[in-house]
């Protein structure tokens, strides 16, 4: 069982668009939506809830009005100013529990956390693992974890080649959440001075924790200067440029129609991202044989 | 006046507008552009601005006294992310999990702990011509964020019309970037992803009780889905962008809209006023 993470650093260069395609290409595989902060690869894969978990994450603070004196001392500890007028705010609140250790008065309880929920669901293209996390909460990278964990037993029980993730954007916690232990990282990107420059940070979180890339450039004939550059940069780095995806409406097209892209058409586009899968594939299959 | 420029779904076009915004009003009063994407900070890309200053920003994490420390593991008793362990005669420290609070310090026995800094980022500051220009960069391979989106916002300048870049979502960065705004601006495209995650972004901004608006980018792709959610919200539409080839163009190039495009002004002018007119308890004439 191979696992490959989609990731960007800059959002919106396509990762969810071409990870529904993988989903209608390879035939072996446990789909997971790790992007838990804004989770849109179910509105591709149209899928059918089989099992909810509710999620439990950190704590909040509470202070009980009758036992509290005002002595202030929780407002003088928190370092997250979550305490105002002796109410804890519990969108700030960190769940430290610095405040419930000190108060003289145990005045203060925390209470466990809903954080978000995550659900095991099937598709027409197979097993789904999403979530979703609550507004405001805490994208700590646990429950990009939690969902990387129940692929993993998906793939085990039913016997399944890969595990394909769509990552989420930037470089912080989630990323290096969904990042960890992944047999390929790629990275979609676009032609864009603000592309390049994200791509460039997320493949030295790549790099950090030794997790091998392979880059697509999305949107490729917005700018063939930018294009050359990333090519040149990818050359340099040793890193395979395994596809280029050109500019076209049709994307938003499938994606208002509820279809992956190679399955709403059969152009450039399908074409190279079908390429994609094909590297990808063959690379992890090389990589179990080495083994 | 504070206003965050937000979106939900990444790629919107949030810093095409924050730095449009910002370079149309820095000849009608003083602004101030705050980047608090601090994992892939753009808008220096478009404002090109000429860094003066640079400051490390740490978080504080433990550091245990081997000599009195007794091994009675209070630390880790009181650490809400499993940061500490106390194993027979070892204290282990995982910095990557703390966030910071003190607790162990304060509330170990012995007085064993002290708190060091830990770099995590760093804070740039400089000016694009007449804004003033402050971003927050988060090193590569560390995990936490919100503490440097709080150092930046630290540097707000009350004497400035003060415009801050978020990152994509809703979570925990997010909130403490749009935090204590005046007025949010959200930033969507006409698409099932770009309604989906402004739907969640609106429900987190009710939350924080912050008003906001919309932006529509890429006017004329997708379906008019987004559009009607606005009107049954009663969330307005303050201004709409067209998917254009050419704006696109610039984009990859690192020009701000209204550089390439002077005839756009106008349309980023009329947004402020509007945005000021929101933030004040006023309705828009439709």
């Amino acid at each position: 069982m191979k696992e490959v993470v989609v990731l960007s650093g800059k959002g919106g260069t396509g990762k969810t668009s071409i990870i529904a395609s993988f989903a209608a290409l390879a035939k072996s595989k446990v789909m997971v939506d790790c992007d838990v902060d804004a989770a849109d690869l179910y509105l591709l894969l149209q899928p059918i809830t089989q099992e909810r978990h509710e999620f439990w994450s950190g704590q909040v603070a509470f202070i009980d009005e009758e036992k509290c004196t005002q002595c202030g001392l929780c407002q003088d500890v928190c370092r997250f100013d979550a305490i105002e007028n002796f109410k804890v705010d519990p969108i700030s609140c960190e769940g430290c529990s610095f405040c419930y250790n000190v108060c003289p008065e145990e005045a203060i309880t925390t209470k466990e956390n809903l954080s978000g929920c995550w659900f095991v669901s099937e598709t027409h293209y197979g097993p789904l693992v999403h979530a979703r996390l609550g507004v405001a909460q805490e994208n700590s990278g646990k429950l990009v974890a939690a969902v990387r964990q129940e692929a993993k037993l998906i793939a085990q029980r039913q016997g399944l080649d890969y595990i394909i993730s769509d990552g989420p954007p930037g470089i912080g916690c989630p990323v290096i959440s969904s990042l960890s232990g992944a047999d390929l990282a790629v990275i979609v990107t676009e032609p864009t001075l603000s592309g390049m420059h994200d791509m460039d940070r997320v493949i030295g979180v790549c790099h950090h924790f030794t997790i091998p890339v392979m880059v697509c450039i999305n949107k490729c004939d917005l700018n063939e200067d930018n294009s050359h550059q990333i090519e040149s940069y990818c050359h340099l780095q040793g890193i395979e440029v395994a596809s280029k995806i050109p500019f076209d409406n049709i994307v938003t097209e499938a994606l208002v129609q509820g279809l992956p892209v190679v399955e709403y058409c059969d152009n450039s586009v399908s074409q190279q991202i079908k390429r994609l899968w094909e590297s990808i594939s063959r690379l992890l299959v090389s990589k179990k044989e080495a083994k | 006046m504070i206003i965050s420029i937000a979106s939900g779904k990444g790629g919107t076009g949030k810093t095409l507008v924050a730095t449009s915004l910002a370079l149309s009003l820095q000849n009608e009063r003083p602004v101030q552009f705050l980047d608090c994407d601090v994992e892939e900070p753009n808008a220096h890309i478009f404002l090109k601005p000429l860094l003066s200053h640079k400051q490390a920003v740490s978080v504080p994490v433990p550091h245990i006294d081997e000599k009195k420390c007794t091994y009675c593991g209070k630390c880790a008793e009181v650490c809400a992310y499993n940061a500490i362990a106390v194993i027979k005669k070892k204290v282990l420290i995982f910095p990557e999990l703390c966030h910071g609070c003190g607790a162990c310090s304060y509330l170990c026995p012995e007085g064993a702990i002290s708190e060091i800094s830990k770099e995590i980022g760093i804070l740039e500051m400089g000016q694009s011509a007449g804004i003033e220009f402050v971003h927050g960069r988060l090193t590569i391979g560390e995990a936490m964020v919100p503490p440097i989106i709080r150092e930046v916002k630290r540097h707000i300048n009350q004497e400035r019309l003060a415009i801050i870049d978020v990152s994509p979502g809703t979570s925990c960065p997010v909130v403490e970037a749009v935090k204590d705004s005046d007025f949010c601006l959200l930033v969507t495209e006409p698409t099932p992803f770009g309604l989906n995650d402004l739907v969640l972004t609106i429900d987190m901004l009710h939350r924080l009780g912050i008003p906001c608006g919309v932006v529509i980018n890429r006017d004329g792709v997708g379906n008019s889905n987004v559009e009607e959610y606005c009107y049954k919200e009663s969330i307005p539409i303050l201004l709409r962008i067209p998917l254009d080839i050419e704006i696109a163009k610039l984009y990859s190039r690192g020009i701000a809209l209204v550089e390439g495009l002077p005839q756009w002004m106008g349309a980023f002018l009329r947004l402020y006023n509007d945005i000021e007119l929101l933030a004040s308890g006023y309705t828009l004439q439709s």
